[in-house]
């Protein structure tokens, strides 16, 4: 078969609309022409028209971003009116905020000798404290963490709106159900992008419905895939990363949105963060928007070290919870997913520019780790992009790594950005020493703008991970795991659920609603996308090695049960499951063979995913 | 003298249908919770009628797709963004509900009259294309009733399959009791054909069909006529009634169609 490949030609090319390209592309399309439609900054393909800009998403609709967020906003205030951002729907102010400590009501959560004595301390003075339904409201929230003046969006919705309003101005074009492939070089020189092919089978081979993807050459590449997009993963292979830096450090988030019984007792406004349960390392998060929507869900970080980590069930776990379940309980699921969450903040940025391209967002190493949060980050690093894109076009410059420099990346470390993510640099390493020192570390550095720090060895996941034997050892004898094991490989089913249970995690009592079971979840939560002709994007870099792992953490931290037992003992990959979460890129136990920084996973380009624009 | 077709496909979008929909009570009548919130889909029936229509066009030079899109003008925007890689068309678009609470006799009108705009159709040339179950809850009345407005007296309804001979004959396949289909030729347009499934697949994404589309979707949307369908249009609903529904999920792997069939059709009986 003769391969016919076409070529366009435009100024800019964006890969992946999240809230840093919103940002890019809000503040230079309205810098693009005047009041009267006269052109401003000028396109060099098309001489005399503004210029020409695409943006390409792998999601098939603008609101893959699932999660609800809560964020001081300050960089999207700076953007938008208040009366504008009123208007995004799911939006509202935060006007009341609680940081819960939650105890085991259960006895199965694996907790320390040194978590075990706070909790004891913590019953030993239940009446003088606030306390009840096995929760600890801390009475004093760190400033760092403090979201009081800040808003409540549906991520979802956010980047909806935003993409209305872009591309209702015509002056950009957004393309969902688009992936991109690759960067196209000259030299060291970034020239574009290349997208998926089309017409393939699971394993690229070409079928009579072939359509090659079609090559994108832009005078700049914005790459703003997020943490696990594949043009960043690439650049970041080929150009390695500035001394001293590294992404060894993710989390997987696993998110809900819910619809809320009238007598929950939460208001518009509440947010609610907690620790301590179903696990001490698991986080939790709800946000009560208008008209009693909440987002709900949990981070499961990399150092949070069980083999057989399931986000799914944890979520149960933790909403579940008394504290939380006398809100929860009578709620509806919405919508429902996950996504990974690139947690080395500074320390996993990237080179931001080189020539031809730019790097914005959480895959550029945008988000505070102290504070949590991502989103006004990544779109504050869009704003500053397209701030030296105007200026050096202006100019009549190129887009060079110089100049680039000069603008961009000059802004950026001028930035409060920069700043606040200098302070929180060091912020998590005492957690990859072990929980409370973790949180002991974040409060010093907090409270310290950095000066102090808790240390703690960062490794890639796959140096941390435990075999199943090791973490279980203490509650299961080794020789049951190895049945359990096999059982479970008999049967094509994850090892987690048949741990949990055999650890005392009580079985979740499904209600239909809200505590559904992991494949309605699929159903229930949005639409699982899976168009025809393309390739897996999910691949095991070396089957032999798959083969032989006994932890397979890809099999029971998979968010969608897209990757189940296989033949031989290899993973098997279900594209039709798969909600692009990214998960498996990192949670996985073998090191890539050619690169320790990597696993035997590989997360590359990919049509489809589940999402809800209700996120 | 002009050649081809000149296809005009009515088409609008439907909520995701993974989606679980909630009718609510507005002040101007029925609608759906969320209703603009709810990820959408181009309604699955009309994208057979556009996939045909593009290749009719394709085959026959000269001719051009219009897509006539009835709803809500953000929601449009955004499905365009989704449909408008897939094949050329020039949107037509009319701005109102499409929550499904709506008369088919509002929906024809409002889109009879849109066609009625079009400055360069040539009716005698058109081919007007649809859904067959579209806006009409199954009823497969709409694409009928434009077709009348239009003055098209040949008229197929679940259609399959559309071939063009040399001499310009339509033959259309249209589905009839018992599995069979009732061939029917029509010695050329002007014709109205709702599709049912159609035969062609759902084609790529193709970026520069998107580009060359976009060109006129965005000028489409900012001067889409305003119409007021369903409740907002005078029509009464009387009451709403829930499909009963039940979920049940069980994961199983190399189960032969035929026994997956088998077993979906005893739980039906059961």
């Amino acid at each position: 078969m003769t391969e016919v490949r076409s070529t366009m030609e435009t100024d800019i090319v964006c890969v992946g609309f999240g809230p840093a390209t919103g940002g890019f592309l809000t503040t230079l399309s309205r810098a693009m022409v005047d009041a009267q439609g006269n052109t401003l900054l000028e396109s060099r393909v098309m001489p005399g028209m503004p210029l020409q800009v695409l943006c390409y998403e792998r999601a098939d609709d603008l609101s893959f971003g699932v999660s609800g967020v809560v964020s001081r906003a300050r960089a999207l205030r700076a953007s938008f009116t208040p009366e504008e951002l009123a208007s995004v729907p799911m939006a509202t102010s935060v006007t009341r905020e609680e940081v819960l400590y939650l105890q085991d009501p259960i006895g199965a959560s694996r907790r320390s000798a040194g978590v075990r004595a706070v909790d004891a301390m913590l019953d030993a003075l239940k009446g003088a404290l606030p306390s009840a339904d096995h929760a600890l409201a801390l009475p004093w929230i760190p400033p760092f963490l403090q979201k009081h003046d800040g808003m409540i969006f549906s991520l979802g919705q956010l980047n909806q709106w935003v993409g209305s309003q872009l591309m209702g101005s015509g002056l950009v074009q957004i393309w969902p159900g688009m992936p991109v492939q690759e960067p196209l070089y000259n030299g060291d020189r970034v020239i574009g992008v290349r997208l998926v092919d089309q017409g393939v089978e699971r394993n690229g081979a070409p079928t009579g419905a072939y359509m090659p993807g079609m090559d994108v050459q832009a005078a700049l590449t914005v790459v703003g895939d997020g943490p696990v997009g594949p043009v960043g993963q690439q650049l970041n292979q080929r150009f390695g990363f500035p001394k001293g830096h590294h992404q060894r450090e993710w989390a997987i988030g696993m998110k809900a949105v819910v619809e809320l019984a009238p007598d929950c007792g939460l208001e518009a406004g509440d947010v609610l963060h907690t620790f301590g349960y179903p696990e001490p390392e698991i986080f939790g998060f709800l946000y009560v928007h208008p008209d009693r929507m909440a987002s709900v869900g949990i981070f499961i970080p990399s150092w949070f070290d069980s083999p057989a980590r399931t986000a799914y069930r944890y979520l149960q776990h933790w909403m579940t919870h008394p504290r939380l379940w006398k809100h929860l309980k009578g709620s509806t699921m919405q919508s429902w997913g996950a996504k990974t969450l690139q947690e080395s903040g500074r320390r996993g940025e990237p080179h931001l520019v080189g020539h031809g391209y730019a790097r914005i967002g959480e895959g550029s190493g945008s988000t505070n780790v102290l504070t949590g949060s991502g989103v006004d980050e990544a779109w504050a690093t869009g704003v500053q992009l397209a701030e030296a894109v105007i200026e050096l076009t202006k100019a009549g410059k190129p887009y060079t790594k110089e100049n680039l420099e000069a603008t961009y990346v000059a802004r950026r470390r001028a930035s409060w950005v920069d700043h606040d993510a200098g302070v929180a640099e060091r912020a998590r390493d005492g957690f990859n020493a072990g929980f409370l020192r973790g949180l002991v570390g974040m409060g010093l550095t907090g409270l310290t703008r950095g000066l102090v720090n808790m240390p703690g060895k960062v490794v890639p996941p796959h140096d941390r991970l435990p075999s199943l034997e090791r973490y279980y050892g203490d509650r299961i004898p080794g020789e049951e795991i190895r049945e359990i094991r096999r059982r479970c490989l008999a049967a094509g089913l994850p090892v987690h659920d048949a741990l949990m249970d055999r650890s005392g995690w009580p079985r979740i009592e499904l209600d239909g609603a809200l505590l559904v079971s992991h494949q309605d979840a699929l159903l229930m939560g949005g639409k699982v996308q899976a168009a025809g002709g393309f390739a897996d994007h999910v691949t095991f870099a070396d089957v032999a090695t798959c083969a032989g792992c006994g932890e397979q953490v890809c099999i029971d931290g998979c968010s969608g049960q897209a990757i189940m037992p296989g033949p031989d003992g290899v993973p098997v990959f279900d594209r039709e499951k798969c909600i692009h979460c990214g998960v498996c890129m990192w949670n996985c136990s073998k090191p890539h063979a050619a690169d320790a920084e990597r696993s035997n996973v590989r997360f590359a380009a990919g049509s489809g995913g589940l999402h809800s624009p209700i996120n | 003298m002009s050649t081809g077709y000149h296809v005009v496909v009515l088409g609008s979008l439907v909520p995701d249908l993974l989606q679980t929909l909630e009718p609510v009570q507005g002040p101007t009548g029925p609608g759906l919770k969320n209703e603009m919130m709810l990820p959408a889909v181009l309604d699955p029936w009309a994208g057979h009628a556009l996939f045909e229509a593009a290749h009719v066009a394709a085959a026959h030079p000269g001719s051009k797709v219009w897509l006539v899109s009835l709803g809500p003008k953000a929601k449009l925007q955004q499905l365009m963004m989704s449909i408008a890689q897939k094949v050329p068309f020039e949107l037509v678009a009319v701005d109102g509900s499409a929550s499904g609470f709506h008369d088919a006799f509002d929906v024809a009108e409002a889109l009879a009259a849109a066609i009625e705009r079009i400055p360069a159709l040539d009716r005698s040339r058109l081919l007007l294309f649809g859904g067959c179950a579209s806006a009409s809850r199954d009823a497969g009345a709409t694409v009928q009733m434009v077709g009348e407005r239009l003055g098209i007296t040949d008229q197929f309804l679940s259609a399959d399959e559309l071939t063009v001979t040399a001499d310009g004959v339509l033959t259309v396949l249209e589905r009839v009791e018992g599995g069979q289909y009732l061939a029917s030729k029509v010695s050329g347009p002007p014709c109205a054909i709702a599709w049912a499934t159609g035969s062609l697949p759902e084609p790529p994404n193709n970026p520069q069909v998107g580009m060359a589309n976009m060109r006129g979707i965005m000028p489409a949307l900012q001067k889409a006529s305003s119409v007021q369908v369903g409740a907002q249009g005078g029509t009464t609903f009387m009451s709403l009634e829930l499909p009963k529904q039940e979920r049940k999920t069980r994961i199983v792997k190399d189960v032969p169609l035929d026994e997956m069939a088998r077993e979906i059709a005893e739980w039906i009986k059961a």
